[in-house]
């Protein structure tokens, strides 16, 4: 089972690379935006499966905060670049 | 039992690694904003839904069920999945606001 973990949690790395370069490359700052939003998401992935690799499932509350903090960064990022105030 | 519960958690596993793979190819190849938030909101959502079944599948086989990970998945699971759409919206939305035009077939790639 630990292979098959190993194996998922290196093509969730190959995504991110794929996306942080479309982050590095995005022409506008929304490129930019989406392209960290799901950058999150996938971290939020690879804590879980890095806590099952490890056999430590208390991971998942590290994932659980991430996932939260990533949906309200991406908003306040937004409405940063939208508005040019955070108010 | 347990090569049954492992082998269909190891297919939902690939499953989800190759959807996600698939998202950021996207991302880099698609010419324009409003195409990668296509495959990029998509991607992340379906990849999460596969990789989570298969941790559950997985938890529910490893630990015992007062270790609360199934649960936890679970509600990982469902919190990114009605978060990753809304966050995908508020971006494209906040795009066409700002004047963003989309792509028509024989535009130059953006």
């Amino acid at each position: 089972m630990d292979a098959i973990l190993i194996a998922a949690t290196l093509g969730i790395l190959v995504a991110i690379v794929l996306y942080l370069l479309r982050a590095f490359l995005g022409p506008t700052s929304y490129d930019r935006i989406l392209a960290m939003n799901a950058v999150g998401t996938k971290t939020v992935i690879l804590v879980a499966l890095l806590g099952f690799v490890m056999d430590r499932p208390e991971f998942l509350d590290i994932a659980l905060v991430y996932a939260m903090i990533n949906f309200v960064a991406t908003i306040a990022i937004l409405r940063y670049v939208e508005r040019r105030r955070l108010d | 039992m347990a090569i049954v519960v492992y082998s269909i958690a190891g297919l939902f596993l690939g499953l989800g690694a190759v959807v996600a793979i698939t998202g950021g190819v996207g991302a880099i190849r698609m010419p324009d904003f409003y195409t990668r938030c296509h495959c990029a909101g998509k991607g992340d959502t379906l990849a999460q839904l596969l990789i989570m079944v298969g941790l559950i599948l997985v938890a529910l086989e490893a630990y015992p069920l007062s270790n609360l990970a199934v649960f936890k998945l679970f509600f990982i699971s469902i919190f990114i999945l009605v978060t990753s759409p809304t966050a995908t919206h508020a971006v494209a939305r906040g795009a066409r606001h700002d004047g963003l035009v989309p792509w028509k077939a024989g535009d130059p790639r953006r």
